[in-house]
């Protein structure tokens, strides 16, 4: 069953808990009810408040007593700051286009599109595998929204249709690729383009001579946006593990140190002898 | 997806952290990989790392849907890779961190030895990545460089928040939240062990670096 995470008003003790645990901001304490509540809108439904936070299971009525006393003494109580006192989430049916926001925000919800956990592809990681990013080629990451901001895919569209008409060629299996209506121009299905997740991962490769333009594109469009841009850029190494964008990255001057290596030691399993 | 990549902080504050993580390509070498992602991890587990985790299935360090009230006075930092062992049921990635790189390299020696043929990769350092997978006599085979966060900066927290939530990728970890464990570090009303084990709940693929955490939280405290 897909599941959308309301505060049950029945059991919510206003212990504010939650509040700074959203990556979103989206809870906070309603002063008019006294109970936590969720900004729908902000809300990427990640579950990180449901799943992430330990459960008790207190009488409410009685939590409330304990804390009503304890602020009229002035008193600090000092809890557990990821408890959820009552168990007061509680998971509710989610539907279309709001399922887009959990698949692109929890990474516990394998998509579709890709069949494994997480936003983007396995790219780079199985290289040694899968040869998807080949010698002479660049492969790109290009994540909005993180860390911790969220991004609207009416943003993720901008840059879409920005990186288009550029030499790049859209990852099949990525999740923001099956979502384009048209890869020629970029576009994407027009009811999401106001759903709003965690981050979301847009994959693409292109020939080494054509990084400093694809990188250009993406810094330009990044200003524009509402959000934040984190970008990877992938090679497969020579037979003595030496890289070429290394070198163009430096002769466009960023400056880069952490990295994502593969030691090369995945295989293909051998043929069933016939 | 890139959930190791983007870690926050100058090439010196990330010197205690490599993330070393197994895992089959899906369809194709799928094939009895839990098994050979299970002996991943107990070589792992050989080097003492400080987190381990799979994916799918959760870290090391993990909420319980079942506390008793007496956990706010004295609560289990629930630290047990023997869980995550367990739980291992289907072919995804599987993960080890460590804070020191002598111990990736012993770790890389193991595996190169075990033949598993699982895609193996370091996040971390990339030119120390490098020239340990040297030492080992291993010749990597591709590379993903962070170019770090471009666009709208004015939407980051400042940078000791930043160091802690991006150890997690997915963002299961809040800004807020950090600065709320920062906060409570420098009232000393927690311990930074403390602190960094309830962030490290958050992170469901146990890539969260406990080591690293508590020297940030003791920067943090300082103010340095």
């Amino acid at each position: 069953m897909e599941c959308s995470v309301e505060i049950d008003d029945r059991k919510c003790v206003a212990c504010a808990n939650c509040v700074p645990v959203c990556p979103m901001g989206a809870i906070y304490i309603d002063p008019v009810v006294n109970r936590a509540t969720v900004n729908l809108d902000e809300c990427v439904e990640c579950f990180t408040c449901y799943r992430g936070m330990s459960k008790e299971h207190m009488n409410p009525t009685l939590v409330r007593a304990v804390r009503r006393v304890a602020k009229w003494l002035r008193f600090r109580f000092d809890p557990e700051p990821d408890v959820c006192p009552t168990d007061a989430l509680t998971p509710q049916e989610l539907t279309w286009p709001r399922t887009v926001r959990r698949a692109f925000s929890d990474p516990l919800v394998p998509h579709e599109s890709t069949g494994i956990h997480g936003r983007g592809t396995e790219e780079v990681k199985t290289n040694d595998v899968t040869n998807r990013v080949k010698e002479g080629e660049a492969g790109f990451t290009i994540e909005f929204g993180r860390p911790g901001v969220g991004v609207r895919f009416g943003d993720v569209q901008t840059m879409t249709t920005a990186l288009a008409p550029l030499p790049v060629e859209f990852e099949d299996k990525n999740p923001v690729t099956s979502l384009m209506t048209d890869r020629v121009t970029g576009a994407l299905q027009s009811d999401i383009l106001n759903e709003k997740v965690m981050s979301a991962i847009l994959e693409l490769k292109t020939r080494l001579e054509h990084v400093p333009a694809v990188l250009e594109r993406v810094e330009a469009v990044a200003q524009q946006l509402d959000t934040i841009v984190s970008i990877g850029v992938s090679t497969r190494c020579d037979a003595k593990g030496d890289d070429q964008v290394a070198r163009i990255l430096e002769r466009e001057g960023y400056e880069f140190f952490r990295g994502k290596t593969n030691l090369g030691l995945g295989r293909r399993p051998e043929p069933a002898a016939v | 997806m890139t959930n190791t990549l983007h870690r926050f902080g100058a090439p010196e504050t990330q010197r205690d952290d490599y993330i070393i993580f197994a895992m089959p390509a899906k369809g194709i070498n799928e094939a009895g990989a839990i098994g050979k992602l299970q002996t991943f991890l107990r070589l792992a587990l050989k080097h003492g790392p400080v987190n381990v985790g799979q994916g799918s299935r959760g870290g090391m360090y993990r909420p319980s849907s079942n506390l008793t009230p007496l956990a706010h006075w004295s609560r289990p930092e629930g630290a047990d890779a023997e869980t995550v062992l367990k739980a291992m049921d289907e072919p995804s990635v599987v993960a080890a961190v460590f804070d020191d790189v002598a111990k990736v390299e012993a770790l890389l020696k193991d595996v190169k030895e075990a033949d598993l043929g699982l895609s193996v990769n370091i996040s971390g350092l990339a030119d120390e990545a490098n020239a340990c997978c040297k030492r080992a006599g291993i010749t990597r085979h591709s590379i993903e460089y962070s170019l770090g966060f471009h666009g709208d900066l004015n939407q980051l927290p400042d940078r000791h928040v930043l160091e802690l939530s991006t150890m997690c990728g997915h963002g299961m970890l809040s800004h807020n939240f950090a600065r709320k464990m920062i906060d409570m570090v420098r009232e000393n009303r927690r311990t930074p062990q403390q602190a960094a084990a309830t962030m490290a709940r958050f992170c469901t693929c146990g890539i969260f670096n406990l080591a690293r955490a508590i020297r940030v939280l003791e920067q943090a405290r300082k103010g340095e």
